[in-house]
């Protein structure tokens, strides 16, 4: 990565997709309470990825702002990670993600809060209160489905096997960032883990590590949830209501 | 009016008991005394909350109603906002709606400790959480189990 610029909108990327895929639980979440759950989480990720893209539009000093740089970017330059633009799967596989994006986001915007930067210091200090919430509920579900019933169990195990891989794109090593995010894999594992032994799931092995968002280079979903995300502002520029 | 009296008038527009000054995120009101500019400092209680534009907007209907229609209203975020900037009255007022207050944030280090809602209704501590998220972002659900009534907690934060 490139300095201040891109890592700036990494998060802000990171963030942003991250709510397009919560807001899609919306009317069809398994339970009342959990659709509200889910909407909440989704409204912070878009506020901090609206701080993060306004942002980084200054820092890049070209004249695009937090809309052009959500609505008129294609799937080559976005530069979140892949495990945000993963689909929802079943409910399980929602929780996994949500688990491993919030035990990521937590300690990073921790750090964050104490960079020299002041604009990300302030948003570091602002977004992690709200993170740490996210970690909760993300964990209170892991441990709930991980050993509640039989089935629950599978369906658990199933969605961290399934996402663990993505996880580890997170903290690829970036020593010019404000905060390398290599430097937060063990307060990550020192969250997970335990998570993972109370909800009776297995960690899974290391091995297979895709990545590629960072550089532009998606899997096939993020370009059905950009063209959904961005159909009405490229229909209707500047759009308002 | 004087601007500072103006903008600490305005009231939360989801919480539409207490005002922004109580709500605690109305951080400054600045006059430039040579041209009657007047700048508004608020801060978001979440990152997304929806009711922003909404409130700068009454920030400034108010202002021009009290005789500043030059008026600018900033944005910050650090700070990052704490439940505990909420005043005295607006706690009073909050559970007067049926909203209980919340309770102190504890400080780094401290082992949290789980203290008992209390019912806004019937003021029972026999409480228990329906749901962590609410109608808005900043509160939960709540129900009494003395009273047998829902009711919705600010969270602390």
């Amino acid at each position: 990565m490139n300095g201040p610029v891109d890592f700036t909108l990494a998060l802000g990327d990171d963030a942003l997709i991250a709510a397009q895929r919560l807001a899609e639980w919306t009317t069809r979440a398994p339970e009342m309470e959990e659709d509200i759950a889910l909407a909440n989480i989704a409204l912070d990720q878009l506020g901090a990825a609206r701080l993060l893209l306004s942002y980084a539009g200054e820092l890049e000093g070209a004249g695009r702002d937090e809309d052009a740089l959500a609505y008129l970017r294609d799937d080559r330059q976005f530069r979140n990670a892949l495990l945000v633009e993963l689909p929802n799967g079943d409910f399980a596989v929602t929780m996994a993600k949500l688990f491993f994006l919030a035990a990521y986001q937590l300690p990073l915007y921790t750090a964050l809060a104490g960079c020299r930067d002041e604009r990300l210091a302030a948003i570091g200090a602002k977004a992690r209160k709200e993170s740490a919430y996210h970690l909760d509920h993300g964990a209170l579900w892991v441990k709930r489905l991980g050993d509640g019933t039989e089935e629950s169990h599978r369906r658990m195990q199933a969605a961290v096997d399934q996402v663990w891989p993505y996880t580890h794109e997170l903290f690829a090593a970036d020593p010019a960032a404000p905060v390398d995010p290599a430097t937060l894999r063990s307060a990550f594992d020192d969250t997970v883990n335990p998570v993972l032994v109370e909800a009776t799931l297995t960690r899974p092995e290391g091995g297979w590590a895709p990545a590629g968002g960072r550089t532009g280079v998606h899997t096939e979903h993020l370009s059905y949830l950009l063209a959904e995300m961005q159909v009405l502002h490229r229909a209707h520029p500047g759009a308002n209501w | 009016m004087s601007a500072r009296a103006a903008a600490a008038s305005v009231v939360d527009p989801e919480i539409r008991v207490i005002t922004i000054d109580e709500l605690g995120i109305l951080r400054a009101v600045e006059e430039d005394p040579a041209t009657g500019r007047v700048t508004v400092t608020i801060t978001p209680t979440y990152t997304g909350c929806p009711a922003m534009d909404v409130i700068r907007a009454d920030i400034r209907r108010a202002l021009a109603v009290a005789g500043h229609p030059d008026a600018e209203v900033r944005t910050v975020y650090s700070p990052s906002w704490s439940t505990d900037w909420i005043s005295d009255s607006g706690r009073t007022k909050l559970a007067a709606a049926g909203i209980a207050p919340p309770a102190p944030v504890p400080a780094a280090g401290v082992v949290p400790l789980t203290l008992a809602v209390r019912c806004p209704h019937c003021g029972s501590p026999e409480t228990e959480q329906v749901s962590r998220f609410g109608s808005t972002a900043c509160k939960a659900l709540w129900r009494c189990r003395s009273c047998s009534e829902p009711f919705d907690h600010l969270k602390a934060l």
